[in-house]
């Protein structure tokens, strides 16, 4: 019965022009394609701009970007990163996933902890080794789980391992029993919720209320100073370039068209020869791997990682998000975390209480009037403005 | 025409529908063997204690009341019901209670549903593409390209089932019954040694089901197919063995001509193929 | 300290009852003889606590009536000396500004500052003694629940010269209660004294003073009498351990009725309807608030309030749930996590109206009188009548919806629009009407389910928020469209969450039970008790 009901989703409303399969390398065929073309194009640009708006104009100029600003779009860029991540899974995997935060907090502790031991004894308790909060609490010594995480580049492999090793536990489980639409929402929800209550205790010794904060310096570089935030602000936009060209690449792939086919009918996929439950694992694997980066770029910018990142609401703002924005699009997401937050910002300095309103009548209006999103819009006016050339093979998706 | 002649000398013209060195034993007899198969939903006996066997490059058709068990004992096949008891063999070398649904199709099983399901947000091409035999794990799928090779196939079998022209078009515009053709061409990128079709002609006009009915009679003998139908008009034209099942066992099996004279068969069912052959 | 009771006691008893009827009848006739009351008070402020303790031997001793109000002052630090040498009660010490009132005529003062008051001061060892001697007042008070609290305040304070007293006090007591602990203090003190008398007597007890006496015995000379007081303490532990089993499980079916009463209008709107309801927390936190409105409404009277909730709860939230079908859902049908969305963005926006039109913080509502207190079954076992009465009323819900569902027209309606919509649109039934009353359905359990809650925990705008994820579990745990699945995994996850907690915490009870559900899912899909045939096959 949910397969049938499932596959009435609006996206499974065909659109009218597709690119045909290419027989291009995999990972050369989004710079093939014009949407990703123009979405490089126009983040390459962003960036740049950023760049020189900071550095080159002076600060009493109306045009200076301050570092707050900077540290600001560094951190709506890890939040579209993360969206992407989203995106892959649900736009075209059909898997409602409402346990992203957990692998992007997952990732943001994995640096957190690089970030803590990078402290050293500089800490207010200055003890070598312990974090301060584990000073606090009297641990005479680390748990064996911290260990390693003073090398930058133990760390920054936990960063995508972590989210990843739970995704593939996790996914292996559910995807094997054929676990689907709304129960496996529900599940990755429970799933956030119990990891939020689990970090939220102090025996986990992730510093429980608290989380981690206090950071001084990543790899040497001082948190603090304004390069670092450029640094930091171009490196997420980088990584959201890279992350951008492999969800591309892999969704223009044949495999990318099984998910499509195993989102619209499961059954189908599974009786010509698929084995259907891998390609869900490994796309859910993947988009956690994206997640858990985005959160560790998110975590040196913001300062801090508590469990709150963990909570099911943030992993719900984060579909709205792409759902806003345009699902199986990957740049819908991108526009979608981005607006999303832009307004988070502006109300809640403005006006704080009207904030939750304004984002559960988002999600109402998005779902109800909007279901193919900011993107869907876009696309809707350059058909129109292309339909003179109909026939013609657009390379858009 | 140049369809019927083609389909005259396929096994020329289509490599693909050349005999592949299929993994499947069939030396010892049957391509498929069902043996006392029962199948239990909530005590109700959905197939009760049912035999059959297809032979290797034979054209079957099923035919039977609603409720008779025909749609379950396709799931049976495909591995999508497992059955309470009983034994199913595929070839003489292949349980098909030991596997599953991707498994089976490997094998060469191929299953067009009641429904026609086609992906709807992928265009017929891609459709075909998906289908076609290859390698089906994740990493060659995900560096697959496309070579004229396997182009020309799937234009071969564009043709086939008269989908050219909507070669780019996404299969969720297709009416009814190219669906119904595309889910048939879908199979034929499978090269399946089994073929199961479930009403295949639903919902098709007279001028449909004749193309639909020269598809299935060319695809016989090479590969065995499996023909679910109400339409006795459609059974009749193609059918040279016919198996009759009633509350989930075989009731009759033989000719069209033979199982419509069979007394049993006559009163359970033939009231209603007065009305339907209408 | 026992001399000091003794004296007391004693001192009671020779005057007998007629200390308490004149307390009743006289004390409006006799002016007190003040000279010699503030005579007795005096002699409480001195400094050494030696002294001190003599002085209230002293007041005890006196026939004075007010004795009693002044050593319960004198326990709590409301018997001050003013500095003009005068003694006060200060009758309210919150403020910065005390009222007092004069200790020896009971006259109001009017306000003091606390810094022209000095209060007499005591020590841990001076409290012990004045509850004590409390206590041993109280035991003749005309007040039933006085020597209630005093009787059972005696447990392990009696000795030798307190024993014949009190013998003779339990043949006088009309009350059982104080009857039975009277001689329970009584056995504690034999037994504490290594007699057989006493162990017989406790066997079987589980108060956990008569445990400490028992094992005192257990360490007695006398080998018998400590083999016997061993097995009366392996008894006691048996029977403490049963008693502990009742009370886990209790609590387990107390959490397990709240998780029922919070998943059961989820099994309808989703297990029945397939409708993902994110705003079904939020139903249930306005069933809450309508109780909280209905006490404002009605002040003074919070049962009648209450029982008039449940209709109002239920009709608060069935509108509301009506308002989110013909809005939201019905634009959504066949779109599961189109609706899971968008319901929950209907969930921010009902928990932010409250935050702003009512107040981010938690509101009281009042538990009435015959809902509070606890069922004394024995020493180690009393269960709360509020968890109770939730119980039953959860019991009560379920089977009100088994009923309709099974047995009205609306039940058969419903059940056969679930299984094939169209089917049953041709047979006349009208599909969109029965969606909109399983919606108000399943939308007005919950709000019964809020008015429950007030009873249990803090109404808030999160409140619904808190039970969303377990409501969900529950259903999905019990299986899809299964009313009794639901009963029993709500019954059996709050029995597995108690019986987990003493060893693992709440919260982590709490993990290990969504992770124990979340393997189970992957186990079997179809919860506990799935949905069997080809309807479910699909």
């Amino acid at each position: 019965m949910m397969t049938q009901v499932l596959s009435k989703s609006p996206l499974s409303k065909p659109s009218l022009s597709r690119s045909s399969p290419s027989s291009q390398f995999w990972l050369a065929r989004p710079f093939g394609e014009r949407a990703t073309q123009i979405f490089l194009g126009v983040l390459l640009a962003a960036l740049l701009l950023v760049t020189v708006l900071h550095t080159v104009v002076p600060q009493g100029s109306p045009l200076h970007v301050n570092a707050y600003t900077v540290n600001l779009f560094g951190k709506y860029l890890s939040y579209a990163l993360l969206a992407v991540a989203v995106d892959l899974v649900w736009g075209y995997l059909g898997i409602l996933s409402l346990g992203h935060g957990a692998f992007f907090a997952i990732g943001g502790y994995a640096m957190g902890m690089y970030l803590m031991r990078q402290i050293g004894d500089r800490g207010t308790y200055g003890h070598p080794e312990l974090p301060d909060f584990m000073v606090f609490l009297s641990w005479d010594s680390l748990p064996w789980y911290w260990q390693g995480f003073d090398m930058a580049w133990f760390a920054f492999a936990m960063v995508l391992l972590a989210p990843g090793l739970l995704a593939l536990v996790f996914g292996f489980l559910a995807f094997r029993s054929r676990v689907t639409g709304v129960y496996l929402s529900i599940i990755t929800q429970a799933l956030t919720f119990a990891l939020m209550l689990a970090f939220f205790r102090n025996e986990m010794s992730f510093g429980g209320n608290n989380g981690l904060t206090d950071f001084r310096e990543i790899l040497g570089f001082n948190l603090r100073s304004n390069d670092t935030r450029l640094g930091l602000f171009l490196a997420t936009g980088v990584a959201l370039a890279l992350s951008y060209i492999l969800c591309r690449a892999i969704v223009s792939s044949k495999l990318g068209r099984v998910c499509v086919a195993t989102r619209d009918a499961e059954a189908r996929t599974r009786f010509i020869g698929y084995r259907v439950e891998r390609f869900q694992l490994f796309v859910f694997v993947v988009s956690a791997m994206i997640a858990g980066l985005a959160g560790a770029l998110y975590v040196p910018q913001v300062g801090i990682i508590n469990p709150s990142e963990f909570s099911p609401l943030f992993s719900i703002e984060i579909v709205l998000w792409v759902a806003l924005g345009g699902r199986a699009t990957l740049y819908g997401a991108v526009i979608g975390a981005i607006l999303v937050n832009y307004a988070k910002t502006i109300f809640t300095g403005v006006m704080p209480d009207a904030w939750l309103f304004a984002l559960g009548a988002m999600f109402v209006l998005v779902t109800i009037f909007l279901p193919k999103g900011v993107a869907g819009l876009l696309r809707k006016r350059r058909r129109a403005a292309t339909s003179d050339n109909a026939g013609t093979q657009e390379a858009i998706v | 025409m140049s369809l019927l002649q083609s389909l005259k000398a396929r096994d020329r013209v289509f490599d693909f529908m050349a005999p592949d060195a299929s993994p499947v034993d069939v030396r010892h007899g049957p391509i498929l063997y069902m043996e006392d198969v029962t199948v239990t939903f909530d005590g109700f006996k959905a197939i009760n204690n049912l035999n059959l066997t297809i032979d290797d490059g034979e054209l079957r058709c099923i035919i039977g009341p609603n409720g008779a068990g025909k749609t379950t004992m396709m799931d049976i096949i495909t591995g999508k019901t497992r059955p309470t008891e009983g034994s199913v063999w595929f070839g003489s070398r292949h349980n098909l209670l030991n596997m599953n649904e991707p498994e089976i199709a490997s094998l060469g099983i191929g299953r067009k549903f009641q429904k026609p399901t086609v992906f709807e947000a992928l265009s017929v091409f891609e459709n075909l593409e998906l289908a076609m035999a290859a390698d089906k794990r994740i990493l060659p799928t995900l560096t697959a390209r496309m070579t004229g090779e396997i182009k020309d196939r799937i234009d071969e079998v564009l043709q086939t089932i008269g989908l050219v022209s909507l070669r780019y078009q996404p299969a969720g515009i297709l009416s009814h019954g190219q669906k119904q053709w595309l889910e048939i061409g879908m199979l034929l990128m499978q090269r399946p040694r089994l073929l199961l079709v479930d009403e295949p002609v639903a919902g098709m006009t007279e001028q449909e089901m004749e193309r639909t009915a020269e598809l299935l009679t060319g695809l016989a003998g090479k590969q065995s197919v499996v023909v679910v139908e109400h339409d006795m008009g459609f059974v009749r034209s193609i059918a040279r063995k016919v198996t009759v099942l009633h509350q989930g066992s075989v009731l009759a099996e033989g000719s069209m001509d033979q199982v419509s004279n069979d007394p049993n068969v006559v009163e359970v069912y033939l009231g209603a193929d007065d009305e339907e052959a209408a | 300290m026992r001399r000091f009771l003794s004296l007391a006691l004693l001192c009671c008893l020779l005057l007998g009852f007629t200390l308490t009827a004149q307390a009743q009848t006289e004390a409006a006739t006799s002016p007190p003889n003040d000279t010699a009351a503030l005579a007795l008070l005096d002699a409480l402020d001195v400094d050494s606590y030696r002294d001190k303790g003599e002085a209230i031997t002293a007041i005890l001793q006196s026939d004075d009536e007010r004795a009693r109000d002044w050593l319960q002052a004198l326990l709590d630090g409301r018997l001050q000396r003013a500095d003009d040498g005068q003694f006060v009660v200060v009758l309210d010490n919150s403020g910065r500004e005390w009222p007092v009132a004069d200790a020896l005529t009971n006259e109001p003062l009017g306000e003091m500052s606390r810094r022209d008051l000095n209060r007499v001061g005591i020590n841990n060892a001076l409290r012990n003694q004045l509850r004590s001697a409390i206590a041993v007042v109280d035991l003749y008070s005309p007040n039933l629940e006085r020597r209630r609290t005093s009787a059972a305040r005696l447990l392990g304070e009696v000795d030798s010269e307190l024993v014949e007293p009190i013998n003779e006090l339990i043949l006088e007591e009309d009350d059982s209660q104080v009857r039975t602990r009277l001689s329970q203090a009584v056995a504690i003190y034999h037994a504490e004294q290594g007699e057989m008398a006493g162990v017989e007597a406790l066997t079987g007890s589980l108060h956990p003073r008569a445990r400490v006496a028992l094992s005192r015995a257990a360490n007695g000379d006398d080998p018998v009498v400590a083999d016997a007081a061993r097995a009366a303490l392996v008894s006691v532990e048996q029977n403490l351990k049963i008693n502990r089993g009742i009370e886990t499980l209790y609590f387990g079916l107390s959490l397990g009725s709240v998780l029922v009463l919070a998943a059961i209008g989820l099994a309808i709107t989703f297990g029945v309807m397939g409708v993902i309801n994110m705003a079904h927390g939020e139903l249930m936190m306005l069933g809450a608030y309508t109780t909280w409105m209905m006490q404002q409404l009605l002040p003074g009277q919070p049962g009648l309030a209450l029982v008039l909730s449940i209709p109002a709860g239920f009709l608060v939230a069935a509108l509301v749930g009506v308002a989110i079908e013909r809005s939201v859902i019905q634009f959504l049908k066949g779109r599961p996590l189109e609706t899971l969305l968008a319901t929950f963005g209907i969930s921010l926006i009902l928990q932010q109206l409250v935050r702003t039109g009512i107040s981010p913080l938690n509101r009281t509502v009042i538990t009435p009188e015959w809902m509070s207190g606890s069922l004394v079954i024995n020493d180690a076992l009393s269960l709360t009548i509020n968890r109770m009465v939730v119980l039953a009323f959860a019991l009560v819900v379920f089977a009100g919806l088994m009923l309709i569902m099974r047995r009205t027209r609306l039940g058969l309606e419903v059940r056969a629009v679930t299984q094939n919509r169209a089917m049953a649109r041709s047979m006349g039934i009208r599909a969109t009407r029965v969606d909109i009353l399983t919606f108000a359905l399943g939308s007005g359990v919950a709000g019964l389910a809020g008015v429950a809650l007030s009873q249990l925990t803090n109404v808030g705008p999160n409140l619904g928020q808190n039970y969303i994820i377990d409501s969900f579990m529950v259903v999905v745990f019990g299986g899809v469209g299964n009313l009794w699945g639901t009963l029993v995994a709500g019954l059996s996850l709050g029995v597995i969450n108690q019986v987990l907690e003493p060893w693992a915490g709440a919260v982590l009870a709490k993990i290990i039970v969504l992770v124990f559900i979340i393997l189970f899912i992957q186990k079997r899909p179809r919860g506990l008790f799935p949905q069997k045939g080809r309807a479910a096959e699909g």
